[in-house]
C-alpha cells in the first residue's frame, strides 16, 4: 500500500507541492545492447513549470533522455529522478502508473489506427479507470481546445499530419499530467502547422505543466526564447535560459 | 476489470482489423475439421485392432478318460492362473457342432464318423494377448526334474494356434504404433500451425500494443481484449467446424454405416463428446495462444 501512496505523492509533487526539481538526471549513462552509447554521464535538472528545449544533432541522446523518463530503458549508471524520486527504484508493476502522470507526444504521432479521434483520446482516460460520464465531458472539451471538435469520428488515416499531432497532444494532456514530453513534435510538419502545435504546447505549459521538447527545429527554438539544453554525444554541452538553437547566434 | 469494456474492445478489433483474425479463424477451422475426422478414424481403427487381438485364446484339450470331477477341478485351477480373464467349457457335442459349422457344406462327412472323436476342451480368454506365454507356462510349469509337466493329468494338450498368434500380435502392434505417431504428429502440427497464425496476427498489431503501454495501460488492460478476441475467434471456428462435421455425418456417414460395419463399430467416439472436445480445444488454444504470444510485446 505504501507504494501507491508514494506514487500519489510523486504526482502531487510534480504539480508543485514539493520543492524538488520536476525532472533530474544525475550522471545518467545509457549503453544500448550492442555498445552504442545513448547518454554519457548527463546531469541536468528541470524545475517545476519550466519549458525546456532539448537540442542537438541526431543521435546526441535527446530521444534516450525521453525514453529514460518514461522508463522504457534503465540507465546503466547514474539515476533519473522525477519529483525527487528515483524512478529506477519503481517496481515494474508501477511503471504504468508513472506513465499515466506523463503526457508524451512523438514525431510519428503514435495514434491507435483502429480508433476514432474521440476514442484515441478517451483511451488514456479508460486506462486510468475514469468513468464513462467523465470521459464524455472531458474528451470533447480537450478536442475543442486543440481545434478538432468537428473531427470526433474521423479515423487517424483520414487526418492531416498537423491534425494527427493535435489528437496526440489532446491524448497526452487530457488527464492533465504534471509533465509533458515531446520528442520532435514538429519533425514531420510544415512551419505554419508547427507553429500551431508549439503554441498549443506553450498553452499547456502556462497552465502549470512542466514541458520538455526535444527538437532540431532551430527557427522554433529561436522564436520561443526558452531554456535550451544542448546535447552532443550523450553529454549536456550547453544549458542556458532564454537561449537560441545554435551557440553562434547567442549574443 | 470491466468485462463489458474489454468485450467491446475485442469486437472493435475484430471489426476494424479483420484480416489477421480471419487467418486465425481459417487455420483453427481447418485444424478442427482435420482432427474431427481423424479422431473417430483412429478410435475405430484402434477398436478394430483390439477386437482382432482379443481373438487370441488358448485351448486346453481334455483326456477322454478324465472324470467329471477332474474336469471341474481343472477348470478351477485354470481360473487361478494369473492373466486368465475367463474360461469356457466346450463339451463333446458342442465341439462337434462347431466343427460342422466350420465345415459348412461339407458337414455331411461328419455323419460317417463312428461316434464322436472330438475331445472336450477349455477355451481360455486372456486379459492381454501379450501374456499368452505366461499362461502357457502356468498350465505346464517346469517340474523339479527340469521337464515341463501339465498341472493336471486331465490335460491332453494345450494349443494356441502359434503361428496365427505371432502374426496378429506383431501386425496389431505395428498398426497401434503407426496410429499413435500419426495422432502425435497431427496434434503437434495443429498446435504449431495455430500458434504461428496467432503470432502473426498479434505481430501485425505490436505497434498498437506499444502505444497502449506508453499511455500507461497495465499489461492485463492490454491483454484482456486480445484474449477475448482469441476466445471469440476460436469458438466461432470450432462451431463452424462442428456444424460441417455434423452435416457430413448425417448425409454421408450415417448412410454408409448401414453397409459398413467398421464405421458403425461400437467403440467409435460419441459425436457429442467429439463436439465438446473440438469446441473446448479450439477456444482454449486460441485464447491462451493470444494471451501468451502477447507477453513478448509486453516486456519493458
Amino acid at each position: 500500500m505504501a507504494t501507491i501512496d508514494e506514487t500519489r505523492d510523486a504526482a502531487r509533487n510534480l504539480n508543485g507541492v514539493g520543492r524538488r526539481p520536476a525532472v533530474e538526471l544525475r550522471d545518467a549513462t545509457v549503453v544500448y545492447p550492442g555498445g552504442n552509447v545513448g547518454l554519457d554521464g548527463a546531469s541536468v535538472a528541470i524545475e517545476r513549470g519550466e519549458f525546456a528545449f532539448l537540442v542537438g544533432p541526431t543521435g546526441c541522446g535527446k530521444s534516450t533522455f525521453i525514453r529514460l523518463l518514461l522508463r522504457e530503458i534503465d540507465p546503466s549508471r547514474g539515476s533519473v529522478l522525477i519529483a525527487g524520486r528515483d524512478i529506477g527504484a519503481l517496481p515494474r508493476k508501477r511503471i504504468p502508473k508513472l506513465r499515466r502522470n506523463i503526457g508524451v507526444v512523438f514525431q510519428d504521432y503514435k495514434l491507435l489506427p483502429n480508433r476514432t479521434v474521440y476514442d484515441n483520446v478517451a483511451y488514456s482516460l479508460q486506462v486510468i479507470g475514469e468513468s464513462r460520464s467523465s470521459i464524455r465531458s472531458k474528451v470533447p472539451q480537450i478536442l475543442r481546445m486543440v481545434g478538432l471538435s468537428t473531427k470526433l469520428n474521423d479515423y487517424p488515416d483520414e487526418l492531416s499530419g498537423g491534425e494527427q499531432q493535435r489528437v496526440s497532444l489532446a491524448r497526452a494532456f487530457v488527464n492533465q499530467p504534471p509533465l509533458l514530453l515531446a520528442d520532435e513534435p514538429t519533425g514531420n510538419l510544415d512551419p505554419e502547422t508547427s507553429l500551431g502545435i508549439m503554441q498549443l504546447i506553450y498553452r499547456i505549459n502556462r497552465a502549470g505543466t512542466t514541458v520538455i521538447v526535444a527538437t532540431h527545429d532551430s527557427q522554433m527554438v529561436d522564436r520561443m526564447r526558452r531554456r535550451v539544453i544542448e546535447m552532443s554525444e550523450g553529454r549536456v554541452v550547453r544549458d542556458e535560459r532564454g537561449g537560441m538553437y545554435g551557440r553562434r547566434h547567442h549574443t | 476489470m470491466r468485462p463489458l469494456f474489454f468485450l467491446r474492445e475485442a469486437l472493435r478489433a475484430l471489426r476494424r482489423n479483420a484480416a489477421p483474425s480471419l487467418a486465425a479463424f481459417a487455420t483453427i477451422l481447418i485444424t478442427a475439421l482435420v482432427l474431427g475426422v481423424f479422431i473417430p478414424v483412429v478410435k475405430a481403427a484402434t477398436a478394430k485392432t483390439n477386437e482382432v487381438r482379443n481373438k487370441i485364446e488358448l485351448e486346453v484339450y481334455i483326456n477322454d478318460d478324465a472324470s467329471r470331477a477332474e474336469v471341474d477341478e481343472l477348470g478351477n485351477m485354470i481360473r487361478e492362473i494369473r492373466h486368465v480373464e475367463s474360461i469356457e467349457f466346450i463339451g463333446k457335442a458342442e465341439a462337434l457342432r462347431i466343427l460342422r459349422k466350420r465345415l459348412g457344406d461339407k458337414s455331411g462327412i461328419t455323419e460317417d464318423l463312428p461316434g464322436n472323436p472330438l475331445p472336450r476342451s477349455y477355451r481360455i480368454k486372456l486379459d492381454d494377448p501379450q501374456n499368452v506365454d505366461v499362461v502357457k507356462s502356468g498350465l505346464q510349469p517346469v517340474g523339479s526334474d527340469g521337464k515341463p509337466r501339465y498341472i493336471s493329468p486331465a490335460i491332453s494338450d494345450v494349443k494356441d494356434r502359434e503361428d496365427q498368434t505371432e502374426k496378429i500380435l506383431s501386425a496389431t502392434s505395428t498398426i497401434k504404433i503407426i496410429l499413435a505417431s500419426l495422432a502425435g504428429l497431427l496434434g503437434l502440427a495443429s498446435i504449431l500451425l495455430v500458434a504461428n497464425t496467432i503470432r502473426l496476427s498479434i505481430f501485425a498489431r505490436r505497434r498498437e500494443v506499444e502505444v497502449m503501454r506508453l499511455v500507461g495501460a497495465t499489461n492485463w488492460f492490454i491483454r484482456w481484449p486480445f484474449v477475448i478476441e482469441g476466445l471469440l475467434v476460436g469458438f466461432a471456428a470450432g462451431l463452424v467446424a462442428v456444424v460441417l462435421l455434423w452435416v457430413v455425418k448425417v448425409t454421408v456417414i450415417d448412410d454408409w454405416s448401414d453397409r459398413f460395419a467398421l464405421i458403425a463399430g461400437p467403440d467409435t467416439v460419441d459425436f457429442g463428446v467429439l463436439v465438446l472436445v473440438l469446441l473446448v480445444a479450439a477456444t482454449a488454444v486460441s485464447a491462451l495462444g493470444s494471451g501468451i504470444t502477447l507477453r513478448r510485446f509486453l516486456r519493458v
